[in-house]
């Protein structure tokens, strides 16, 4: 008999949702021991299953049909007393954001020990002893001292490892973790789906695991289910949908999936330096007369590279690593404590403000997060045209070019007149590049550009930049967490650990013979790096 | 702007409050017509109770004053001296806020403890000791009442604008190359105005608290009959007597709740967040 | 030990905070209409050519400018707050004598509004849509937009005139000599309405916050963490819900410490609550400047001790702010 056996689901949305159902007519499986993964782009209903199985949907949206078994016990219609008895002792669940999901109050000890105190289990020394074997097994060093700590002194990743402490406290027979690692590093993702997976193993316990990465269901799954707008298109072992999907959408998610084989190496024997940084220094903390000692961080160290026109340079690491600092350095948005900048011809650095406007129109910026880029009162040519006009270019000819440029990445011209809110998140990023190419610069920094975005969606962008940088001949900085989109568009990289650059090879060098130890870890921590994926 | 309106109607309570204010207002600007006479003048017998032969529907004082005529005319002075007084305090508060918020460390840590001390003080003792030392008159109590009314209006404009800062689009408009003062200007604090009136409605109906309570203790402008003054007259007759006090109180709770209901209105329409169902 | 330290270093700033009061003082004396020394005597002192006399060379009034402020800081550090010519005492001992009433007062009120706030807010969040949560809230609008004076007086009408269950003013029943207990006890019944009145309006204020923080805390990642985990209802509100809710209502309830000793000038003179609020509206009365300054000065104080204590107990609270910075 299956741990879930979940048949015909069906969970019905409010009126003013886009569609009459979050999930419609899915059905699945999971054994003892075995890791199921759901994966679907965001609006796919994969998270609600998840909160369905445990009870846990928000209050509008409620079930419309089908049956989520347990144990071949039936979940649906259960009244919310029963429910609560079998949270924490027959199904756990871990969630997204390590951040925000403990209780910032509580220490630790007493997060694991109140699983036990709810369900009356155990006497007080021997769930004491209980936690600690927990807080062991889980990875965590030094259980004594972590276990009076508050959540804020741990960090990401140890958050989660109590999470999962806390919902394999009372070793339920299913584990629902809905996507516990996308707000994690990459090496400190790789160590608790490898923690899951022991685990798992250890105790017989079946893993309902949601994610949006096909690289985690290589990684760990042994059977997948592929969710779109609500529906199941694909299911089946992981090994063959993998290798051999049938179904158009599961085919273009993997070929969306950056492969971890490089660009092919173009020539660039006869092209100028378009962007040189020499000795870049910034470091955070001790500001202002009245404040204490703030603790001190150093988010770049002696910073050395350059950019040749035409050419990608990834700048790669972890959050923490500086690499978004010294986008921000090099743009002068933030002042680096020392360094020289040079673009094109123009020394950049140390130029006094009046002076540095004008300048600025050489290098510009592509940012992270769709949404927040954008102001929202003003429509997509103001956007663009704002640029041209604040470099003196009048307006009629500012906002002709703004139509040029929405017509170059993809949108057209009539889009001119409309607000961000009514453009999808991989449109309003064309958007922002579009008005980063109003100046016409030399160099392109893009910080994160596709972090935000889901992965189809990456796909089509990543595609525009590399198609604008052949036309228009522009060196780019891509600052990046992800090693995959670096290695797709990337001509060389730089990995960076702790405000240092700790290695810069050409991408497929670095790939192929790793000579640093954090890039060995950090190619070794991609999901799904080792394993076998229908490409493109 | 029509969606503003569609979802400031949907509070029930705001549109109450938005009704109450129009009559306080409409009393406000009919005063003069209604009862030409000043409200200090004797005009007939005192202590008359309310809904007394005459037109006295609100009963007359210990000197013999229209009760209601005293009310229609406060409603002036409180309305004005709300509204001069919140001004003021915007005046200095907004700016204050929009350079410590936006250009940080130093100056944002000294306007800050500027602020902070500001905020130590005891408001209405402040506010009491200004007027009685510069002499009660509508200038020093407009101005004591905003003296007392700009911190928190600095606080707010400095966290909006510390956040806008580095929100991606601001950033993009210095990477663009556009001057700071444009940026103040035309990206940060028209972003910040949404909050900052809702906070306005809410220090029009604190000011004019403030007010009442400083006629009451007998620090009102000598000339005018504000609704705090007529509390306080009334106080040695409250048994025998009763309306003198209560009428005006109500005047006063009926405008600030009118103000509060129409800033909690403002608040829902201007920042529509869903979390007002609550679960 | 980190706590002491930012105890210290607090301390250091409210004193330097007091200095900056008592020059704010200073600078208002020399504001006011008219001759500063006749200012500080007051419409009493202003009469006797001796008195006046007095006070020019004790304040200096002939010499340079900040001479004369630092005779007037040097005065108030060795809590020489000035004279009443009208009450022939120095404004310290009037204070002094005053100062254990408003104290209670407060601190009665203060405890009460917190409480009360906090348990409402809770009860209105929980039932949130209902008709008890509709009550509640409207309840609390209610209070918050009256006049203070107002509820006093006409709850001294209610319950002390018409009804007569409380009395009408006064700290204890005049001529009757009541000792320890009876004594407390009677103090009491007086401490009953001034305290109810005065902590209506802040009663309404934390009922809202705390209200609003419940219904936002319990949309918290943790709190379906503790669902997840099969934590029963109940204990869910106590201690994962109203247990981080609270945290905003106390910071609130230290930055209006101010309002509080402010609005006791009110509840005092309405009450007829021998306290320092009512010493100042007397001085008002008595064109007393001195005894106002003096009273000013010494509610600043106390609020600043009392910002400090709220600070203290929040950082207790709140295991996420370090107690040394």
């Amino acid at each position: 008999m299956s741990v879930l056996a979940i048949d015909n689901l069906s969970l019905a949305l409010p009126k003013l949702a886009d569609r009459a159902h979050a999930v419609q007519g899915l059905s699945l499986a999971i054994d003892a021991g075995e890791t199921l993964c759901v994966v679907g782009e965001s609006g796919s209903g994969k998270s609600m299953t998840a909160h369905a199985v445990i009870g846990l949907l928000p209050n509008a949206v409620k079930p419309a049909g089908g049956s989520i078994r347990l144990a071949g016990r039936e979940l649906i219609g259960l009244t919310e007393g029963e429910m609560r008895k079998l949270r924490g002792r027959d199904v756990g669940m871990i969630f997204q954001e390590p951040m925000t999901s403990l209780n910032p109050v509580m220490r630790i000890s007493d997060q694991i020990l109140e699983t036990f105190e709810s369900h009356r289990m155990f006497d007080a020394q021997q769930r004491m002893r209980r936690t600690f074997e927990l807080l062991e097994e889980v990875g965590l060093p030094d259980p004594k001292h972590i276990a009076r700590a508050f959540p804020h002194e741990l960090s990401g990743g140890q958050r989660q490892r109590v999470m999962i402490a806390v919902a394999l406290a009372l070793e339920p027979k299913l584990l629902i973790a809905d996507e516990p690692t996308t707000a994690l590093d990459v090496t400190t993702q790789a160590q608790i789906l490898k923690l899951v997976d022991e685990l798992r193993h250890k105790h017989g316990t079946a893993v309902l695991f949601i994610t949006h990465d096909f690289g985690v269901v290589a990684e760990i799954a042994d059977d997948v289910a592929v969710l779109q707008n609500g529906l199941c298109v694909e299911s089946g072992r992981a090994q063959d949908v993998l290798e051999n999907p049938t179904h158009d959408y599961t085919k273009r998610l993997l070929a969306a999936v950056p492969s971890l084989t490089p660009p092919p190496p173009k020539d660039l024997s006869g092209e100028p330096d378009a962007l040189i940084v020499r000795n870049l220094h910034k470091t955070y903390g001790g500001r202002g007369f009245f404040s204490g000692n703030a603790r001190k961080v150093i988010a770049a160290k002696d910073v050395e590279f350059t950019i040749k026109r035409g050419e990608t340079l990834g700048l790669v690491g972890e959050s923490g690593s500086g690499k978004s600092t010294v986008g921000r350095c090099i743009m002068r948005l933030t002042e680096p404590d020392d360094g020289f900048i040079k673009v094109g011809d123009t020394e950049f650095h140390g130029v006094p403000p009046r002076q540095l406007r004008p300048l600025r129109k050489r290098i510009q910026m592509v940012f992270q997060d769709p949404y927040a880029s954008l102001n929202p009162r003003r429509t997509a040519g103001r956007i663009i045209a704002e640029g041209p006009e604040a470099q003196g270019v009048p307006r009629v000819d500012a906002e002709k070019r703004a139509r040029e440029l929405l017509e170059l990445v993809g949108l057209g011209a009539s889009s001119a007149e409309r607000y961000p809110h009514e453009f999808s998140g991989g449109q309003r990023q064309r958007i922002g590049i579009a008005r980063a190419l109003a100046l016409e610069p030399d160099v392109l920094v893009a910080d994160e550009p596709v972090s935000a975005l889901d992965v189809s969606v990456q796909a089509q962008i990543l595609d525009l930049i590399q198609d604008l940088q052949k036309r228009l001949g522009l060196a780019i900085l891509f600052v990046t967490h992800d090693l995959r989109v670096a290695a797709q568009v990337c001509d060389r990289i730089a990995v960076m650990q702790r405000g240092e650059i700790v290695e810069l090879e050409p991408t497929a060098r670095l790939f192929e013979n790793p000579k640093h130890p954090y890039t060995r870890s950090l190619l070794a921590a991609v999901p799904g790096a080792h394993a076998k994926m229908a490409a493109a | 702007m029509k969606a503003f309106f569609k979802r400031f109607a949907r509070n029930k309570g705001a549109v109450v409050g938005l009704i109450i204010l129009a009559i306080i207002l409409a009393a406000a600007i009919l005063a003069p017509l209604l009862y030409p006479t000043s409200p200090w003048r004797m005009v007939t017998r005192p202590f008359l109770p309310p809904m007394s032969p005459g037109g006295f529907w609100l009963g007359t004082d210990a000197l013999g004053r229209d009760v209601a005529s005293g009310i229609m005319h406060g409603a002036r002075v409180s309305l004005i001296i709300g509204l001069v007084s919140t001004l003021t305090a915007l005046a200095i508060g907004i700016p204050i806020g929009a350079l410590a918020g936006y250009f940080g460390g130093l100056i944002d840590d000294a306007l800050m403890r500027f602020t902070e001390f500001f905020q130590t003080i005891p408001a209405f003792a402040l506010a009491i000791v200004i007027v009685a030392i510069l002499q009660p008159s509508l200038y020093s109590i407009v101005l004591a009442i905003a003296i007392v009314s700009w911190p928190p209006v600095a606080r707010l404009v400095r966290g909006e604008v510390l956040s806008l800062r580095s929100r991606e689009y601001v950033q993009a408009s210095i990477v663009i190359g556009q001057s700071t003062s444009r940026i103040i200007l035309t990206q940060v604090l028209p972003n910040t105005i949404a909050p900052i009136t809702v906070m306005a409605s809410i220090m029009v109906a604190s000011a004019i608290l403030l007010e009442s309570a400083l006629s009451f203790l007998g620090l009102g402008d000598p000339n005018m009959m504000t609704w705090g003054y007529m509390i306080g007259a009334g106080r040695t007759r409250l048994i025998e007597a009763w309306w003198i006090s209560f009428f005006p109180g109500v005047a006063i709770f009926l405008t600030v709740l009118a103000l509060n209901l129409v800033g909690e209105g403002l608040n829902d329409a201007l920042n529509p967040r869903l979390s007002r169902e609550g679960g | 030990m980190p706590l002491l330290r930012f105890i210290a270093g607090r301390l250091v700033k409210g004193v330097i905070v007091l200095i900056a009061i008592a020059t704010v003082n200073f600078f208002l004396i020399r504001a006011a209409p008219g001759d500063p020394a006749s200012v500080l005597a007051g419409e009493a002192g202003a009469a006797d050519e001796e008195f006046i006399r007095q006070l020019r060379e004790q304040f200096g009034l002939d010499q340079p400018i900040m001479t004369q402020l630092w005779l007037y800081l040097t005065d108030i550090v060795t809590l020489d707050l000035g004279f009443s010519y009208r009450q022939g005492r120095p404004v310290l001992e009037l204070i002094m004598e005053r100062l254990p009433a408003t104290l209670l007062l407060t601190g009665a009120a203060f405890i009460f509004s917190l409480t009360l706030g906090i348990v409402f807010g809770i009860l209105a969040a929980r039932r949130v849509g209902k008709w008890s949560d509709t009550a509640i809230t409207t309840g609390a609008l209610f209070f918050y937009a009256t006049p203070l004076f107002w509820i006093a007086l006409m709850s001294q009408i209610i319950f002390a005139l018409w009804l007569g269950w409380l009395p009408n003013t006064g700290f204890r029943t005049i001529g009757a000599d009541y000792t320890g207990l009876r004594y407390a006890l009677d103090v009491g019944m007086h401490l009953i309405l001034p305290a109810a009145t005065l902590g209506l309006f802040f009663t309404a204020l934390y009922t809202r916050m705390m209200r609003a923080s419940m219904l936002e805390i319990a949309g918290s990642d943790f709190v379906k963490t503790a669902r997840a985990k099969g934590v029963p209802e109940g204990r869910i509100v106590r201690r994962h819900i109203a247990r981080n809710a609270i945290l905003p209502v106390v910071t609130l309830a230290g930055l209006q410490a101010g309002q509080i000793v402010g609005g006791a000038v009110l509840t005092e003179t309405v009450f007829g609550w021998p306290g320092i609020g009512r010493l100042m509206f007397e001085a008002l009365a008595q064109r007393d400047y001195q005894v106002l300054l003096g009273v000013f000065f010494v509610s600043s104080a106390m609020v600043v001790l009392f910002n400090l204590i709220t600070d203290i107990v929040y950082r207790v609270a709140d295991p996420r702010i370090e107690v040394g910075r």
